[in-house]
């Protein structure tokens, strides 16, 4: 019992400590602005540890975080294995195939605008569909290893990608091809030195979208059949071994993942695009 | 509608592609076939063959409308084997999702447009939620669901004495619907958020002239303006749950909906039936991604925006 009204106690002095700090005059600075999110993150943390211990949940249903970072720690190396073999092999490689596949088109049909009229709707319809469901085809088709998933991945970041690469490549306004028009530049020129710059907000934005994307799907295709490793593997053969602590360990890894690698691709985006309003601030 | 021609265009090359790679992936098997029989196919034969074989490696298209034929106006809609009965498993389980997920989306992302302290703790997480595959989960939350014992909509006994039996799509609906609602929480909070503070400054000024209550500013600033931004995460939402049940019904048990029958599919080689379950999937999101979005114009024509 001591556990609960512990972490009650805990969750309400945190809770009040980060009122307290979000209405101080110290709430513009850069470290109340991490500082805040920091103490709520740990706060669920430390309640959802109290009240596993003190209401007794089983470890079944759901284990405690310390026994989660416990399991983490002990099996490092099924974890790396698991990660190689979704991320790097199945999710990066996918897209980087699909992301360049879907840009080398868009920039390929911007000289027709009959191609663009046809293919953007038929790509924005694409993109709503849930495209995970050809999982299980192009498992099918491609074996259980990372092939497989690399072409899910593909299937699934290609047309995200290639409509904001084609409205990005629209982006330049009027005035500014008109003054390349008056430069004499030829249409590789224009696209080299003002188009394509000038839609990298967009480019950058389909990969963003697209590194969620990624990892779901190589996640999710391995629910289909994989060979003995990967994450979604993992997953799935665990919670029938009902060992949930290895499962939330994956979970944690797939997190981890899922943000470093956006945090790259926006970090990337930061250098590409700092003329952008958006990122001078 | 200048559109209309570029789009068939495109459609009927989509098409011409699908035909070309449904004779070339399916024609190892015919040829494989002819030769263990010691007869020699004629390329007409070949591409007859390779169109109407059983388990085709790519099914034509022809097949798979002819399956879907078969399975949706053909069969009873009661019937295990109907793709209307599978559908409708899932779509019960995405929309019972859906309305709580974009309930609880909104109501959050109301206290973090008024609350500053749940702004800077909750917001960063919402964002971040975004970046991870939370899809990850669903196996784990349908089977802890299990072991809890919630699982169905309404229990047995409480589904038998209202309506003499349980319907079969509230056998195992609960984590389906426990993961879509998941799904569509974080976009709609993070659109709703964002709607809510659309209203600039000088509006918010003159409703503190007009010395407007905090409710009224409310009800007739901030909800009115966020209306294309809820939109828009619903849409988002809606696809984000259907994907949600899908994949959750991969684990679930009884293995029913259309993720259930991809899945039986590809454990049986019936690529047909995956097939018909991937398009009928399609059909489901584009007709729900079109609902919201006649809503949209609809609601926006009337409040006086442009749609």
């Amino acid at each position: 019992m001591s556990w609960v009204i512990g972490s009650l106690a805990f969750w309400a002095v945190m809770t009040w400590i980060n009122f307290w700090l979000a209405n101080s005059p110290l709430r513009g600075t850069r470290l109340v602005k991490l500082f805040v999110p920091a103490v709520f993150g740990i706060t669920l943390l430390v309640v959802w540890e109290g009240l596993v211990r003190g209401l007794q949940v089983p470890n079944v249903i759901l284990p405690p975080p310390t026994a989660i970072a416990a399991r983490f720690a002990s099996s490092l190396d099924i974890l790396w294995v698991d990660f190689v073999q979704t991320f790097v092999k199945g999710a990066l490689s996918g897209y980087i195939i699909g992301c360049g596949a879907a840009f080398l088109t868009a920039v390929m049909i911007d000289r027709s605008p009959f191609l663009q009229r046809g293919l953007l709707p038929v790509g924005n319809f694409i993109a709503a569909l849930p495209i995970i469901g050809t999982a299980p085809i192009l498992v099918m088709w491609f074996g259980f290893d990372w092939h497989s998933k690399a072409a899910v991945v593909v299937v699934m970041v290609f047309f995200p990608m290639l409509v904001n690469t084609v409205q990005g490549l629209a982006a330049s306004d009027h005035m500014q091809r008109d003054l390349m028009r008056t430069y004499g530049a030829s249409y590789p020129q224009t696209l080299l030195k003002l188009r394509l710059p000038a839609a990298m907000p967009f480019i950058f934005n389909g990969l963003k979208i697209s590194t969620t994307l990624a990892l779901i799907g190589a996640i999710v295709a391995e629910f289909f059949g994989s060979p003995i490793r990967g994450m979604g593997f993992r997953i799935s053969t665990e919670v029938g071994r009902l060992s949930l602590d290895m499962v939330w360990a994956e979970i944690t890894v797939a997190a981890l993942a899922g943000s470093a690698f956006y945090g790259v691709v926006a970090m990337i985006e930061k250098g590409v695009t700092f003329w952008h309003p958006s990122q001078r601030s | 509608m200048r559109s209309i021609i570029p789009i068939l265009t495109v459609v009927a090359a989509l098409m011409a592609i699908w035909y070309a790679g449904a004779i070339w992936m399916n024609s190892k098997w015919a040829l494989d076939q002819a030769e263990r029989a010691g007869v020699e196919l004629s390329l007409s034969e070949i591409v007859t063959d390779t169109l109407a074989q059983e388990r085709p490696v790519l099914p034509a298209p022809h097949q798979v409308v002819t399956e879907l034929w078969q399975t949706t106006v053909e069969k009873n809609i009661t019937s295990k084997r109907s793709l209307v009965f599978h559908g409708w498993i899932t779509l019960s389980a995405t929309l019972l999702g859906f309305i709580f997920g974009t309930g609880l989306g909104v109501l959050l992302a109301v206290g973090i447009v008024y609350s500053r302290a749940m702004d800077m703790s909750v917001m960063p997480w919402a964002i971040a939620s975004q970046t991870i595959p939370i899809l990850a989960i669903a196996p784990m939350l349908v089977v802890v669901m299990n072991t809890i014992g919630a699982t169905d909509f309404l229990g047995k006994d409480t589904a038998e004495a209202l309506f003499g039996t349980q319907p079969a799509f509230m056998k195992g609906l609960l984590p389906k619907a426990v993961i879509a609602a998941y799904l569509s929480f974080f976009p709609v909070v993070v659109g709703m958020v964002k709607g809510l503070r659309a209203p600039d400054a000088m509006q918010l000024d003159l409703m503190r002239t007009y010395s407007a209550s905090g409710a009224a500013t409310f009800w007739k600033l901030r909800l009115p303006s966020s209306m294309p931004y809820f939109f828009t995460s619903l849409k988002i939402g809606i696809a984000a749950s259907l994907v949600g049940a899908i994949v959750a019904e991969l684990s679930a048990s009884p293995i029913r909906g259309l993720g259930g029958r991809m899945l039986t599919g590809s454990y049986y080689g019936q690529t047909l039936q995956i097939w018909a379950a991937l398009i009928g999937a399609a059909v489901l999101a584009a007709a729900l991604v079109g609902l919201i979005g006649a809503l949209q114009r609809g609601t926006l024509r009337r409040m006086g925006m442009k749609p």
